[in-house]
C-alpha cells in the first residue's frame, strides 16, 4: 500500500500515468515558481506539547519547506498530524519548540500583519458590517478611519460583495462570511496568506464555488497561499505543491508537485494526473486512518451480526 | 422519526402478517420487536424551544395570577384559614375592643361565658391575622400611598422614600461598576491579573456585606455614605468575578484572528474583547442590578434609617401592613420595570445578539 501506484490500480486507461511525470508547460512552470523570491522558509520546526502531567507528545518534528512568491502549497495529512498546529505556528498563534520559521526573510515571533489568516470557523466580528470588518486590520495597523473604509470598499468590490458592505454578518451565508475573511485577511497586505481547512464547514456547491473564487482572488494578487485541508480533490485541484504530513509524530512524508496543468478548472478531475496525483495522495493518507477508524474493507464488516430477516434485503 | 408517530397503524399491520408467515430463522437474529412495543407518549423534556406568543403571553398572566389567586382565595373564603375572630361588638367582655383581634377559640370561650353569665355575648367575624391584609386592601394602600400625601405631617411620602431608595442603589451599583466592570474584562482577558485578584476577591465575597455596616458608620457617617458602600460591598465582588467568567467566554476565534491582524494588548481589549462579549455583560449588569436591591433594605436599615425601609419598617411599627405590601410590591414593580426596560434598551444596542437579549 505504501506504493500508491501498485496498490491500487487507477480505473482509467491512462492507469500508467506517474504523477512525478510533468508536461512541458508544467514543468516551465515550476521552474519559474522555484526562481521567484522565497516567501516562506521553515527550517527543522518541531513542536511538543505538554500536558498538566508533564507527559510529552510530539506534534511536529523536522519540517522543513521552502514556498515562493505567489506560490499555491495545499497542506494535507492524516487526522492528527498536526498540520493545523502548524499553520497556527506559521501564523505566530502557537509557540514553537524548535527549529526556524522565517517570512520574507524576516523570523516570525507572534502574530503579525505580514501573514493573513482565515480560519475554519467563521470569525468575522458580528458587532460590525462587512466593510468595518474589511477596515479592521487597516485600522489596527495605523490607517485612518476614513482610508481604511475606502480601501476596503476596493476589497469588497473585488470579492463582488460590495452590495453587503452595511450588512452584518450574521445576514450572510456561509460562504459570503469567508470570502469577507479572505477580503479582510488581504486588506492588510500581508505577504502570505494561511488559510486553515475554511471551505469544511460549507457544502459542496459553496465549496466548489469557493475555490473557483480562491484561485481567481489569487491570480489577480501578489500572495503565497499556504492552503489546510483534508479534502485531497480540493488539495490537488488548488496546490502548486502539496505538502503531505504523517502524524505521530508529524513529520513531512512528501512534497508533491501537482502535474495538473492551470488554468484549473472543474473539469481536470478527470484528467490522468489528477487521478494519479490524487491516487497517491490516498495511498499516502489513508493507510494511517484505517488503522484508526476501523475495518474499512468489506471483509471486516462481515462481523456484524444479521438482525434483519432473510428476504428482506435491501440491496 | 416523524414517520412513526404519524402511521401507527402500519407496524402493527406488518407484525402480524409475519407471524402468519414465519420466515427460516436466521442464527442471531432478534425477532422484530413490533407487537411488543407500545407508543410511547411525546417527551415532555426535550431541546427547549420558544413558545408561541399568545401561549407564552397567557402563561406569563398565569404567572401572576395563581399566586394572586391563592391569596384573594385565603382572604376572601372564610372556611381555608382564618384563624382568628375581628371583633366587632365586644358586647361586656372587659378585655375586647372593637378591631380587635383574638383566637377563635378565646372568643368562643367567652361566648359562652356570656351566655351562661346572661351578660351581652361579644359579636366579630372571621378574619386573617392583621399581617394578612386582603388584595383589595393593599391595592387601595398602593394607591394611597402613591396619590396622596401621609395624614401625618412627619410621615414620609412613599414616592419620596422610593426616589431616595432609588438614587442609593444608582450610586451604588454606578460606583461598584465604574470599578468591577473593568477589572472583571481585565481579569477575564489576562490571566495573570485574574490569578492575582480573583482568590481575595472570592474570599471577600463570602463575608456578608452588612458586617461592614458599623465600620462604614465609622468611616462614612450616618447617612448617605454608608448605605452606598453597602451596595458597592455586596455588588462589586460578585461583579468582578462574574464579568471576568463572562469574559473569559469570548470566542478564542475572534481574539485570534484579530491576533494576526495585528491587534494588540489595550487595543485588543476595547476593539475585540469588550464587544464581544458586551452583549453578555450587559446581561451580567442586569442580574447584578437585581442583586444591588436585594442589599437595599439592609443597606438602609444602616446609620439613619432612611428610604423605603424607613417606610415598611414604619408602617410595620403601626401595624399598617397593607401598607407594608403596598411598599414591597413597589420595590417588585421598580425592580421588573427597569429590567424590562434595560431588556429593550438591550436589543436595540445589540441587533446581531438577538438571542442573547
Amino acid at each position: 500500500m505504501r506504493d500508491g501506484m501498485s496498490g491500487a490500480p487507477i480505473p482509467l486507461p491512462a492507469g500508467t500515468c506517474d504523477y512525478r511525470t510533468q508536461c512541458e508547460p508544467v514543468r516551465a512552470r515550476f521552474d519559474r515558481l522555484k526562481a521567484r523570491d522565497v516567501a516562506l522558509r521553515v527550517e527543522g520546526l518541531g513542536k511538543v506539547f505538554r500536558n498538566a502531567e508533564g507527559a510529552e507528545t510530539v506534534a511536529l518534528r523536522g519540517i522543513d519547506l521552502v514556498t515562493h512568491r505567489r506560490e499555491f502549497l495545499c497542506v494535507v495529512g492524516p487526522s492528527g498530524c498536526g498540520k493545523s498546529t502548524f499553520v497556527r505556528i506559521l501564523a505566530g498563534l502557537e509557540t514553537k519548540s524548535s527549529g526556524t520559521v522565517s517570512v520574507g526573510g524576516v523570523p516570525v515571533s507572534g502574530p503579525g500583519a505580514d501573514r493573513g489568516m482565515v480560519f475554519q470557523g467563521y470569525t468575522l466580528f458580528p458587532w460590525l458590517t462587512v466593510k468595518r470588518n474589511v477596515a479592521f486590520g487597516l485600522e489596527e495597523n495605523g490607517e485612518s478611519r476614513h482610508v481604511a473604509e475606502r480601501e476596503a470598499a476596493q476589497w469588497l468590490a473585488l470579492i463582488g460583495l460590495e452590495r453587503f458592505a452595511d450588512a452584518y454578518p450574521h445576514q450572510l451565508s456561509g460562504g459570503m462570511k469567508q470570502r469577507v475573511a479572505i477580503a479582510r485577511a488581504l486588506a492588510m497586505r500581508p505577504r502570505i496568506l494561511l488559510m486553515d481547512e475554511p471551505f469544511s464547514a460549507l457544502d459542496a456547491q459553496s465549496r466548489a464555488r469557493m475555490q473557483a473564487y480562491l484561485i481567481e482572488i489569487w491570480r489577480k494578487i501578489d500572495i503565497t497561499i499556504v492552503f489546510i485541508t483534508h479534502d485531497l480533490d480540493e488539495a490537488v485541484y488548488l496546490a502548486d505543491r502539496i505538502l503531505v504530513l504523517k502524524a505521530h509524530p508529524g513529520e513531512v512524508e512528501e512534497l508533491i508537485e501537482v502535474p495538473v496543468p492551470r488554468p484549473r478548472h472543474p473539469g481536470q478531475m478527470q484528467t490522468p494526473e489528477f487521478h494519479a496525483t490524487r491516487a497517491r495522495l490516498d495511498a499516502l493518507i489513508h493507510p494511517g486512518e484505517a488503522e484508526a477508524d476501523g475495518p474499512t474493507d468489506l471483509g471486516g464488516l462481515a462481523m456484524v451480526t444479521r438482525m434483519a430477516s432473510v428476504g428482506d434485503e435491501v440491496e | 422519526m416523524s414517520a412513526r408517530p404519524l402511521q401507527p397503524q402500519t407496524d402493527r399491520d406488518a407484525a402480524p402478517a409475519e407471524a402468519v408467515a414465519p420466515l427460516p430463522p436466521v442464527a442471531g437474529a432478534a425477532p422484530v420487536a413490533g407487537p411488543t412495543r407500545r407508543p410511547r407518549g411525546r417527551s415532555w423534556i426535550g431541546v427547549a424551544r420558544p413558545l408561541a406568543p399568545r401561549r407564552r403571553l397567557a402563561l406569563t398572566l398565569l404567572s401572576f395570577l395563581i399566586p394572586l389567586g391563592l391569596w384573594a382565595a385565603v382572604s376572601y373564603l372564610p372556611f381555608l384559614w382564618h384563624p382568628l375572630v375581628e371583633v366587632t361588638d365586644p358586647g361586656d367582655v372587659a378585655w375586647m375592643e372593637p378591631g380587635m383581634r383574638v383566637p377563635r377559640a378565646a372568643f368562643a370561650e367567652e361566648v359562652t361565658a356570656a351566655g351562661s353569665a346572661g351578660t351581652a355575648a361579644p359579636v366579630g367575624r372571621s378574619a386573617n391575622p392583621v399581617y394578612l391584609p386582603a388584595p383589595h386592601e393593599v391595592a387601595t394602600a398602593f394607591w394611597t400611598a402613591l396619590t396622596a400625601p401621609p395624614p401625618q405631617r412627619d410621615a414620609i411620602w412613599l414616592p419620596a422614600s422610593l426616589w431616595h431608595s432609588i438614587q442609593i442603589i444608582f450610586w451604588g451599583f454606578t460606583l461598584s461598576s465604574l470599578v468591577g466592570v473593568p477589572l472583571g474584562i481585565l481579569c477575564g482577558a489576562q490571566p495573570t491579573i485574574a490569578r492575582l485578584t480573583e482568590p481575595v476577591i472570592e474570599f471577600v465575597r463570602y463575608l456578608p456585606a452588612p458586617a461592614f455596616g458599623a465600620l462604614m458608620v465609622a468611616i462614612l457617617g450616618i447617612y448617605d455614605g454608608p448605605k452606598i458602600a453597602i451596595i458597592v460591598i455586596g455588588t462589586f465582588f460578585q461583579q468582578v468575578l462574574v464579568i471576568a467568567n463572562t469574559t473569559r467566554r469570548v470566542d478564542p476565534l475572534l481574539v485570534e484572528a484579530a491576533l494576526t491582524m495585528g491587534s494588540r494588548n489595550l487595543r485588543l481589549i476595547r476593539r475585540v474583547i469588550v464587544p464581544a462579549v458586551l452583549p453578555q455583560i450587559y446581561r451580567d449588569q442586569r442580574i447584578l442590578l437585581g442583586w444591588a436591591w436585594t442589599y437595599l433594605i439592609v443597606a438602609e436599615l444602616i446609620g439613619t434609617s432612611s428610604g423605603i425601609t424607613f417606610f415598611i419598617t414604619q408602617q410595620a411599627r403601626y401595624q399598617h401592613f397593607d401598607n407594608v405590601y403596598a411598599a414591597i410590591l413597589v420595590i417588585g414593580l421598580v425592580g421588573i420595570a427597569t429590567d424590562i426596560a434595560l431588556a429593550l434598551i438591550g436589543r436595540r444596542l445589540f441587533p446581531y445578539a438577538r438571542a442573547e437579549a
